[in-house]
């Protein structure tokens, strides 16, 4: 793999980019050919392309710390989101399309823990677009033979007592981790409490944040 | 229909394609946490072919299952979802 301008800074510092002057691939020549056919033919228009890709932009992990803060604080909630999350999610507001989405619960001897060995599944509505490392074969093959190498390098060290379960989205099914509530955390309200709900403790990578470090 | 609890073995077959069953559980037995219901076949979905409804499980396995004496530890699991024709009863 060549290294050009791997380590290699520009004079005002910031990293070379290199230009994409490599000829198009088959897929990138197969996604232009299908999107020029599909609007030649009067079935989409760019601006519906365009709002789309604004759309899918504007999914973040704070949909999904609205619905772990909602859980922590109504039962009732959390019960029909462990019941069935596509459906608890919806009553929220959240566009979640024809997803399948299982929540698994973090409690004082479980963390829980997704993967998607075979590509990249992710529940983008309520996370949006997946973290590089998710995709990479490094994260994919590592999170099912040593999840607790993996979760060192994250910061999250868990006792040989803690049960961990990795999820494999091998297939139709979408995860999401609720994490524990952290202590300290009594008399928050839902909108605070969501903002210490991090994008890696839905994952099962990290833990929400405790109150004092918001 | 297999229900939860039940003991069932990954089969070895090593079909082409889009195949949703990954390698590493091939040959491997677990238990069925739960029945997930009746999906479309993706390994004909993904082709454009007709594709007939499959029951779906989330079959659970031990780390000591999948890796042995290497397992971290090896109580911990991967749950992961294997279709009903790539599993045999254990």
């Amino acid at each position: 793999m060549p290294h050009d301008h791997h380590d290699h800074l520009s004079p005002s510092g910031h990293p070379y980019r290199q230009d994409n002057d490599a000829p198009l691939t088959y897929f990138q020549r197969m996604e232009i050919a299908v999107r020029e056919l599909l609007i030649e033919k009067g079935h989409l228009t760019p601006a519906e392309i365009a709002t789309q890709i604004d759309t899918m932009d504007a999914r973040s992990p704070a949909n999904g710390a609205a619905v772990v803060a909602r859980a922590w604080t109504d039962p009732d909630f959390k019960a029909r989101l462990m019941e069935n999350a596509g459906d608890a999610t919806r009553e929220m507001g959240f566009d979640i399309g024809p997803l399948h989405l299982v929540a698994v619960e973090n409690t004082a001897d479980t963390h829980n823990m997704i993967v998607c060995t075979l590509c990249s599944c992710y529940p983008r509505n309520l996370l949006g677009l997946p973290p590089d490392w998710y995709k990479t074969r490094a994260y994919r093959s590592r999170a099912v033979k040593e999840p607790r190498a993996v979760l060192r390098e994250f910061g999250v060290d868990l006792p040989e007592t803690t049960r961990i379960r990795v999820h494999d989205s091998t297939a139709d099914m979408r995860y999401i981790v609720l994490p524990a509530r952290p202590p300290g955390t009594e008399g928050m309200t839902e909108a605070a409490l969501a903002k210490l709900v991090t994008r890696d403790s839905m994952i099962g990578t990290g833990l929400p944040l405790a109150p004092e470090n918001t | 229909m297999t229900p939860a609890g039940t003991r069932v073995r990954v089969k070895t077959m090593t079909p082409p394609g889009h195949v949703r069953a990954p390698s590493y559980l091939r040959g491997k037995t677990g238990e069925v946490e739960r029945v997930l219901g009746n999906f479309r076949n993706p390994e004909q979905l993904a082709y454009g072919l007709p594709a007939p409804e499959k029951i779906l499980y989330r079959v659970r396995f031990t780390m000591a299952e999948l890796w042995g004496d290497a397992a971290e530890n090896p109580a911990d699991t991967v749950d992961a979802e294997i279709y009903d024709h790539w599993l045999e009863e254990a």
